[in-house]
């Protein structure tokens, strides 16, 4: 008599479905779309004695930019003022000069005008080699006590970006490659080339509570 | 011809759904990729401002959060709090937690600790200004302002 095979049953995975539903709503509880980018930046180390908390800047090598409790902001410094309504003008929108072109402007100095920073030469180190940099230069943010955030992380975003372009140009100018392609080396050579050396002072409270 | 009658009724089959816990596991995925734990409940609300030069935190680990915003239970007034963990507290508890921070770190890491602030965008600089100098006491030098990337209205 031939035996027919038993048909062994397959396993019922129907319930497969309701695992993964589970997991998935547990997943959806307890995670959230964070954003982890953010401005990065440095503070200063808090002054050890009552001498540091004020230094002599000579005129020249000072970009003043303050922002007011209506969140306008004013650029200044021996060449001219400019006033800005809002982040928009900030960018360079209208008649205005964007702020991070009027930061470049006064980092590089390149037609050495008396009214911008002094340039000295300095050695870089190849292949950068020596170059005219203006070492003493400060832009300095102040802002009132009530001003909003919002407008500060614009005039900082501003700022900041003016001295990325700068340093991508150079990194263009003497590297050849864009800035994020080169090592870590370059990278600091070029950072040294164009530090950051941007002040921010205590918030006057002018506004009132 | 009779071969091809089929006798008894016709049934329509099923819809087959053994592929229903593919595309979940695929959802669930997605989920995981783009999303992070959330290691704390929020206990303010906050709206970060937009920027466009901003770069991301690398090694979460090494990274301390501060929320800063009004209270999400509107009982509590509209005033800033800040968050520190998972309790509100003031400017001045800001150096012990610092602190206690860099002690659960690796000796190595201690110095490249970075302090994320994350604020919502309408904070009086009064209060972040007080926030700075407070981690500046505390040498957490290192910080960077949470930020959405894109640009900034």
């Amino acid at each position: 008599m031939a035996k027919t095979t038993r048909k062994v049953p397959a396993l019922n995975a129907s319930s497969m479905a309701d695992i993964s539903f589970l997991l998935l709503t547990f997943f959806l509880l307890v995670s959230n779309m964070d954003v982890d980018s953010g401005l990065a930046r440095r503070l200063p180390p808090p002054p050890q004695t009552e001498e540091q908390t004020t230094v002599d800047v000579q005129r020249r090598n000072l970009l003043v930019v303050l922002v007011n409790s209506q969140n306008e902001t004013m650029v200044t410094n021996q060449q001219g003022t400019e006033w800005y309504t809002n982040a928009e003008e900030l960018r360079g929108t209208g008649s205005k000069v964007a702020l991070k072109d009027r930061v470049k402007e006064f980092v590089l100095n390149t037609s050495n005008s008396e009214q911008l920073p002094e340039l000295t030469e300095e050695d870089f180190g190849p292949p950068i080699g020596i170059v005219p940099v203006t070492d003493q230069h400060v832009v300095s943010i102040q802002n009132d006590a009530t001003t909003s955030y919002k407008t500060y992380i614009a005039v900082q975003n501003e700022v900041v970006r003016a001295y990325n372009e700068l340093r991508e140009e150079g990194a263009r100018k003497y590297f050849n490659t864009s800035y994020e392609d080169l090592t870590e080396d370059q990278q600091n050579q070029i950072n040294d080339l164009y530090p950051q050396r941007i002040s921010e002072a205590e918030p006057k409270n002018y506004g009132g509570q | 011809m009779g071969k091809f009658n089929k006798g008894g009724k016709k049934e329509m089959p099923a819809l087959n759904s053994s592929s229903m816990p593919d595309i979940v596991f695929a959802i669930l995925f997605f989920f995981m990729v783009t999303t992070t734990m959330r290691s704390e409940t929020l206990m303010v609300r906050m709206k970060l401002p937009t920027a466009s030069e901003v770069q991301k935190l690398e090694k979460k680990s090494l990274v301390t959060y501060i929320n800063i915003g009004p209270p999400m239970e509107t009982r509590l007034g509209t005033g800033t709090q800040m968050q520190l963990n998972d309790r509100f507290a003031q400017v001045s508890e800001i150096q012990d937690y610092i602190a206690q921070e860099k002690a659960s770190m690796n000796e190595a890491d201690q110095p490249l600790m970075t302090v994320s602030i994350k604020a919502d965008e309408e904070t009086r600089m009064q209060y972040i200004t007080d926030v700075k100098q407070a981690l500046r006491q505390a040498y957490a030098l290192k910080i960077s302002y949470s930020a959405r990337q894109g640009q900034n209205k």
